[in-house]
């Protein structure tokens, strides 16, 4: 499956960027660029399990479209650029594309996968599980 | 002995690690601290050449065994200031201390009776209490925790009275660093009649403990924070609380005879180490005890403070930089946060440049919601750090502050 043009464009972004500083100011910034999640919507339902610092997913389906709209937030930098990211790769898709999407091998392009900590990696996992799981659902 | 921390630093092994790339900073000493090779050569030298199970052997390993057990029980006797070995019951750590003391006095408490805890306390010393609350209807009561990191001593004073049948406080707050003066409160525990547990963990390491001179009934202490291995602890008695204290493992060497119709139990410590203990920590614990006998605990304590107050005065350059924690009789635990950032990107970004440090709760949900945060940044000192890993750390979370703001 080619890659839809937003990743590639994230996937470029990262390309110029050098050592892991770099990477993680950009993943921060990323993380900072995401509109927050207003406070009625951080509830215990829309909490990603498995995440050692806070992390909310809430889930729209357009059925005009046939695709999936999620938006995510953290209280941690990192984290929400990690969030960020995982919402550049799924969201706006049909539920076909998305179970059909492997993340890794894109997170591991962007250099991503071997700076995070396994709890971290998990967190990341858990939202991408629930994800994977709700487009499962309306196949 | 002489204070020399370069020396000191050359006995344990790991510190001479890279992380990142970087030499290692392991400043996660409170959650726990790294092995000399007197222990780890203990335990090698242990397993090597004697060992069998303990006490009534009728071999010469079984033997050999049972001395160096038995003879890790007396160093830590001798280590917490307890009368006699018999004193010291070997649990798997601090926090199986601490549910052993609350198991083994629920059958004191009647529903209504008063257990009086603080706001600063681990969960290992609330969640066996809430135990006794749900099983036994005790009211467990919350000592404040003044703004400075403190105990509000008169909020504990007023809270004692007839009803209070045990408190249990910590001596050295893992999250704040906050010493609390046992001594001083351990006449007013008894003055009301109750029993006096105190949960060591963090103070064992970084004072000089004396269970007499501080009048507690009980003490909890754990060996992997005192550079000894894990699954090892121990719970200090007094005499008459171990003989109130009803056992909850049952089994092997705990017993005295066992009939179908009944059982008779063995006298304390051993009623209460049911089944093969552990051993080889046991002794381990043994020889960090050793080890860390033949410093002066004030050189130790003037380092790691000289430790903590160099970091913490480069810390406090850092406009985003806030304590948590500033008691004046405190030990080498800092505490912070940095505004605007969560403590678990502080952590990832210090470990990056090879620095150890913990973020998140702390297991202390409670004091959390008294101090109105929901975690901390923690760097906790040990004997082995360095002025230069003080500077390590500020240098680290300078760019942290920097990368977050």
């Amino acid at each position: 499956m080619d890659l839809a043009e937003n990743i590639q464009s994230m996937l470029d972004d990262f390309a110029f960027l050098g050592d892991w500083e770099e990477r993680y100011m950009h993943v921060i910034d990323m993380g900072k660029q995401l509109e927050s999640l207003p406070d009625a919507l951080k509830v215990e339902a829309n909490k990603v399990k498995g995440c050692v610092s806070q992390v909310w997913l809430i889930t729209s389906y357009d059925a005009d479209k046939n695709t999936l709209i999620f938006k995510g937030d953290s209280d941690a930098h990192i984290v929400k650029g990690l969030v960020a990211i995982v919402l550049e790769i799924y969201s706006q898709r049909s539920p076909l594309d998305i179970t059909k999407m492997d993340a890794e091998p894109i997170l591991n392009q962007l250099g991503l996968a071997e700076h995070l900590s396994p709890q971290r990696s998990n967190g990341l996992r858990a939202m991408i599980g629930r994800i994977q799981a709700e487009a499962s659902a309306r196949l | 002995m002489g204070f020399n921390v370069e020396d000191i630093r050359a006995q344990f092994p790991i510190l001479s690690r890279k992380i990142n790339d970087k030499p290692l900073a392991y400043l996660d000493n409170a959650a726990s601290a790294q092995k000399p090779l007197a222990v780890i050569n203990a335990l090698k030298d242990q397993m090597g050449t004697s060992f069998a199970n303990v006490h009534r052997g009728l071999h010469t390993m079984a033997n050999e065994t049972t001395e160096a057990y038995e003879g890790a029980r007396t160093k830590v006797a001798k280590f917490l200031g307890a009368p006699k070995p018999d004193n010291i019951v070997f649990t798997r750590g601090a926090t199986e201390a601490l549910n052993l003391a609350a198991y083994g006095l629920a059958h004191t408490i009647e529903a209504g009776d008063e257990i009086i805890l603080s706001q600063m306390e681990h969960h290992s010393n609330i969640v066996p209490w809430h135990f006794l609350r749900e099983r036994k209807g005790a009211v467990l009561k919350f000592v404040p925790v003044l703004d400075n990191g403190e105990l509000d001593l008169d909020a504990l004073k007023s809270m004692l009275s007839s009803k209070t049948k045990i408190v249990s406080l910590v001596h050295m707050s893992n999250v704040l660093g906050t010493i609390n003066p046992i001594a001083d409160i351990a006449p007013w525990v008894k003055a009301v009649g109750a029993v006096f547990v105190v949960d060591g963990t963090q103070a064992a390491v970084h004072m000089p403990i004396n269970v007499v001179d501080l009048g507690v009934d009980f003490f909890c202490m754990t060996g992997h924070k005192l550079y000894g291995p894990t699954g090892i602890g121990a719970l200090y008695g007094n005499a008459e609380m171990l003989e109130i204290l009803l056992p909850f493992n049952g089994g092997g060497e705990m017993i005295e005879d066992v009939f179908e119709s009944h059982v008779t139990y063995n006298d304390p410590p051993h009623k209460f180490e049911a089944g093969t203990p552990p051993i080889l920590e046991a002794i381990g614990l043994g020889a960090a005890i050793d080890w860390y006998s033949q410093f002066d605990p004030k050189d130790v304590h003037q380092h790691e403070m000289a430790v903590y107050y160099h970091a913490l005065d480069g810390l406090r350059d850092i406009n985003s930089f806030k304590l948590i924690g500033d008691a004046p009789n405190k030990g080498s635990v800092l505490s912070f946060n940095l505004e605007g950032a969560h403590a678990h990107d502080v952590a990832q970004i210090l470990d990056k440049y090879g620095i150890a440090v913990r973020a998140g709760q702390h297991c202390t949900q409670p004091l959390m919601t008294r101090l109105g945060i929901h975690s901390t940044a923690r760097a906790s000192f040990g004997i082995y750090n360095t002025l230069d890993e003080a500077e390590r750390l500020v240098a680290g979370v300078k760019k942290a502050a920097h990368f977050l703001s």
